[in-house]
């Protein structure tokens, strides 16, 4: 299997700067797999997880992403994170937060768009909260 | 002449300042390289975010129905001016610097008729323009003093900028803050903020390799995710540079403090130690008197 270099980057620092087999990216329309020659894609992120195989088959990095942006280009991946921790230092709590962020969000959403995206995106926290929470 | 007693106070008094001056240049030596670190830990995250938003930006700016971010809301009327400076002084002229780039870019803006208002972010800026400025300035934002700059300040500062800017309460926005150079240079910057300046993108599409991308959801939305992401960070990177201007600033500041309390104490010892020796010359010239008068 042929590697490729990924890189992980939020605002604040650099995350993850290396050559892997495969990553898994929570796209904002379904996840998708990223192995070495993809297609050149943009995607926009949901909040989710991020799981990172540097080699086939092993145990995957895990890391929390809470929305952003994947650029799939020949030179390689790379995510743009708002904010990323790996997933084993989350604190539950941060979850917590984040959802009750959104559902203020929902209920001084001031037109229809907003609200919809606002419900959309508590939805995706709801559903991270089920899964690790 | 002044007592011995009041020059020895004196000394005493200009030490514990050199003291406290002293322990701040150091305090701010610290700070300022974690606050260097954390402006170099940033920079990766902005250079891919201009790469990527370069490459969409050039092929839908001229595109109808841009996105208002990018394209503005074809008018320059009216001005929001967003200074951010920091919450303490003693750190020279920092503070003073960036508030007075604003105050002529204001004063030069309403000459021409425009109109202004202020966003500030830090205490000392908001200080300083309220003079003038009072009734202008719509808020001012406080930092805490001590915590370091994160993504979620930035963050929160955005959204206030976007929805006067959605609520069409400014056409331009421009954020003031000061680059770090160097300890002893800190150049006041003024950057447009709203609408984004885009660089053009380097000649040939390189990057992508000639090969077609896809977008996912389309090209205009994830355009229109981005450019407000786009605002916070370059408001995140305006306030890094300037968490890291503030202490170079403080830190020389209080280096020459320091020399100055040290040049200071020098000449009051010189000064104590004088009158000291004219007091013993006269106690001993009044006793040899009094030997004589005998």
């Amino acid at each position: 299997m042929d590697s490729f270099p990924f890189e992980l980057v939020s605002p604040e620092k650099l995350l993850i700067s290396e050559d892997v087999q495969h990553v898994v990216v929570p796209g904002v329309e379904g996840e998708f797999g990223v192995l070495a020659h993809h297609a050149p894609f943009m995607s926009v992120l949901k909040p989710g997880v991020v799981k990172v195989y540097k080699t086939e088959g092993g145990e995957p990095q895990k890391l929390f992403v809470r929305g952003g942006f994947a650029d799939v280009n020949p030179k390689g991946l790379t995510i743009l994170a708002d904010e990323a921790t790996p997933l084993d230092q989350l604190d539950a709590s941060r979850i917590d937060v984040l959802i009750a962020d959104a559902q203020e969000d929902v209920v001084e959403a001031k037109t229809d768009d907003e609200r919809l995206k606002a419900e959309i995106r508590l939805s995706h926290f709801r559903q991270l909260k089920a899964v690790h929470g | 002449m002044a007592s011995l007693k009041e020059l020895r106070n004196r000394i005493a008094s200009v030490k514990a300042t050199q003291k406290i001056t002293k322990a701040m240049q150091m305090v701010a030596a610290a700070k300022l390289r974690r606050a260097q670190l954390a402006a170099e830990a940033a920079r990766p995250f902005a250079q891919r975010m201009e790469r990527v938003l370069s490459n969409l930006a050039t092929s839908l700016k001229d595109a109808p129905g841009a996105p208002l971010l990018l394209s503005g809301t074809g008018s320059q009327q009216r001005h929001l001016l967003v200074v951010a400076t920091a919450e303490r002084g003693l750190c020279g002229g920092f503070n003073s610097s960036i508030s007075r780039l604003a105050r002529d870019r204001a004063n030069k803006l309403l000459a021409e008729g425009k109109d202004v208002q202020f966003l500030c972010v830090g205490r000392k800026g908001a200080d300083v323009l309220r003079r003038q400025f009072g009734p202008r300035i719509r808020e001012v934002i406080e930092l805490g003093a001590n915590k370091q700059v994160g993504y979620a300040d930035a963050e929160a500062i955005a959204a206030k900028v976007l929805a006067l800017y959605q609520a069409g309460e400014f056409d331009v926005a421009t954020l003031f803050f000061s680059s770090f150079r160097s300890v002893i240079s800190q150049v006041p910057t003024a950057q447009q903020i709203v609408p984004a300046e885009i660089p053009a993108v380097e000649a040939g599409a390189e990057a992508t390799g000639g090969a077609i991308y896809e977008y996912e959801p389309s090209e205009e939305e994830i355009l229109e995710d981005l450019l407000p992401k786009n605002v916070a960070i370059q408001i995140f990177k305006g306030l890094l540079e300037n968490a890291a201007s503030e202490q170079g600033a403080r830190m020389s500041a209080m280096d020459s403090a320091t020399r100055n309390a040290g040049e200071m104490i020098k000449k009051l010892t010189l000064n104590y130690n004088r009158t000291r020796q004219a007091q013993i010359t006269k106690e001993l010239i009044e006793i040899i008197s009094g030997a004589e008068a005998l």
